[in-house]
């Protein structure tokens, strides 16, 4: 088995411990806990009155907020390996780097200017 | 013959694999009790003069957090009728299980590491976002409105901090010339400052911006005051969690404060030098490793309550604005400048 798979195989491992953990947990519980079953309890909880309604509305400002998410995580995810790396690449890359940065900035300050990052 | 000492290996190695589960499993409750007790009872109770959790058991309140666990224990295990059950299942297991991942790469000593991989860094921040999975899970499955409104802030809150953190933390890649956490404890250990190598040259020191954008970033990833309009109790009841009783409810918690541990150890072996003292080698830096950053995460941990506990909480839009108005900004800079000291000065 390479390096490559034991790592991997580590990652599948810890998921498993925290599976066991959550499981072992609500299974000891279940012996302990009492259970007394009243329709009251299973109603939606509203800081005790009775639920209103269903919720259909969220603010679409958090949508904007995610595309604008996307586009800094994925300039997150080029950065990194030429982090690694600086010293080696020089002078170039750096340049090449600083553009890539200030052109990101620059759609930061668009949607900035646009009002985008004002909260309604 | 080479088949069998490859298989050989390969059972120590799955046994050694064994041993640190154990002890991955083992670390997170005490680590979540650890904080729990010493900040969130102790020092909050002696800053905020509260007399609750300073009486059960007499000395000190010693018996508080026993307690706790024994009520939750013993509460009735509720799902709401209205809820989406398999999901509202899962949730909790999402956060802990993300928050088990970023143990994966954490080192205590020079071997004292599940598994040193290369993209180490890069690897825990990726796992800590996984539980803005969990927190939208457990929002929208509870079908509460309030839950649904703190899954959403939830949301909103750590994806806007995802990145600050992910900014602070290039610069200590850039003067480390490597992603794996052992090669960046090793770069502080044998570093210097101007020449002088008595302390190493913990990152502290030349990464303050990044140390200090990772602390912010860091306290609202944990959605901890200011930063906790997700859980807001007089506003939200809670948020996501509303609807979660007993050991579900729990599992938030060691959610909460063993990604809090992490999250400190983390901080701490970026910037603080992590498990090495400089000078220190071999079988007493082995030995001596997970007491030094033991001490050296408490430290941080120290400060990241510290904050809790003093300021109130920010507005949504405040919250939004300063990540984006103002961490995202300097962390770009921190990176643009460290780039260019290290390409310049070396």
């Amino acid at each position: 088995m390479t390096e490559y798979y034991r790592q991997y195989l580590a990652v599948a491992v810890l998921i498993g411990a925290a599976l066991v953990m959550v499981g072992g947990m609500l299974g000891l519980g279940s012996l302990i806990r009492p259970r007394r079953p009243q329709p009251q309890k299973y109603i939606t909880y509203e800081a005790g009155s009775d639920p209103v309604g269903t919720f259909g509305q969220s603010n679409v400002r958090y949508y904007v907020y995610a595309l604008l998410f996307v586009m800094f995580d994925v300039e997150a995810v080029f950065i990194f390996p030429w982090a690694v790396r600086v010293e080696e690449l020089g002078v170039q890359a750096l340049v090449s780097m600083i553009a890539f940065i200030v052109l990101l900035a620059l759609g930061l300050l668009y949607a900035w200017r646009k009002g985008v990052l004002r909260w309604a | 013959m080479s088949v069998l000492a490859t298989l050989a290996l390969d059972i120590g190695w799955g046994s050694t694999l064994a041993i640190k589960t154990i002890l991955v499993l083992a670390i997170i409750p005490f680590g979540a009790l650890v904080l729990g007790y010493t900040f969130l009872l102790k020092m909050m109770s002696h800053m905020q003069s509260r007399l609750g959790p300073m009486d059960p058991g007499g000395f000190h309140g010693w018996f508080q957090l026993v307690g706790d666990g024994l009520k939750f224990m013993q509460k009735e295990d509720i799902m709401p009728a209205e809820a989406d059950r398999r999901v509202f299942a899962m949730a909790p297991a999402v956060i802990v299980m993300s928050t088990f991942l970023i143990f994966l790469v954490i080192p205590a000593g020079p071997r004292t590491v599940v598994e040193d991989l290369d993209v180490g860094v890069f690897y825990a921040l990726a796992v800590s976002s996984l539980s803005v999975i969990g927190v939208l899970m457990a929002g929208w499955a509870s079908s509460n409105k309030f839950a649904l409104l703190g899954a959403l802030r939830a949301a909103g809150q750590l994806i806007a901090y995802e990145l600050p953190l992910l900014l602070a933390v290039v610069g200590v890649v850039i003067q480390a010339g490597t992603m794996s956490l052992q090669g960046i404890v090793t770069a502080q250990q044998d570093g210097s400052i101007f020449g002088i190598t008595a302390i190493g040259n913990p990152f502290i020191f030349t990464q303050f911006i990044g140390f200090a954008l990772f602390l912010v970033a860091a306290q609202a990833e944990l959605t901890q005051p200011p930063f906790d309009m997700p859980v807001a109790e007089s506003e939200l009841i809670s948020g996501y969690m509303v609807e979660y009783s007993g050991f579900r409810f729990l599992f938030f918690f060691i959610g909460e404060f063993g990604t809090a541990f992490a999250f400190a150890a983390l901080a701490a072996t970026l910037f603080l030098g992590g498990w090495a003292i400089p000078g220190v080698h071999g079988a007493t830096a082995e030995l001596l490793g997970p007491f030094v950053l033991f001490v050296k995460l408490m430290a941080v941990a120290f400060l990241m309550f510290w904050v809790r506990f003093t300021y109130p909480r920010l507005r949504e839009d405040q919250l939004q604005s300063l990540a984006w108005k103002v961490l995202i900004p300097i962390g770009l800079i921190n990176i643009v400048a460290t780039g260019i000291l290290k390409v310049a000065v070396g």
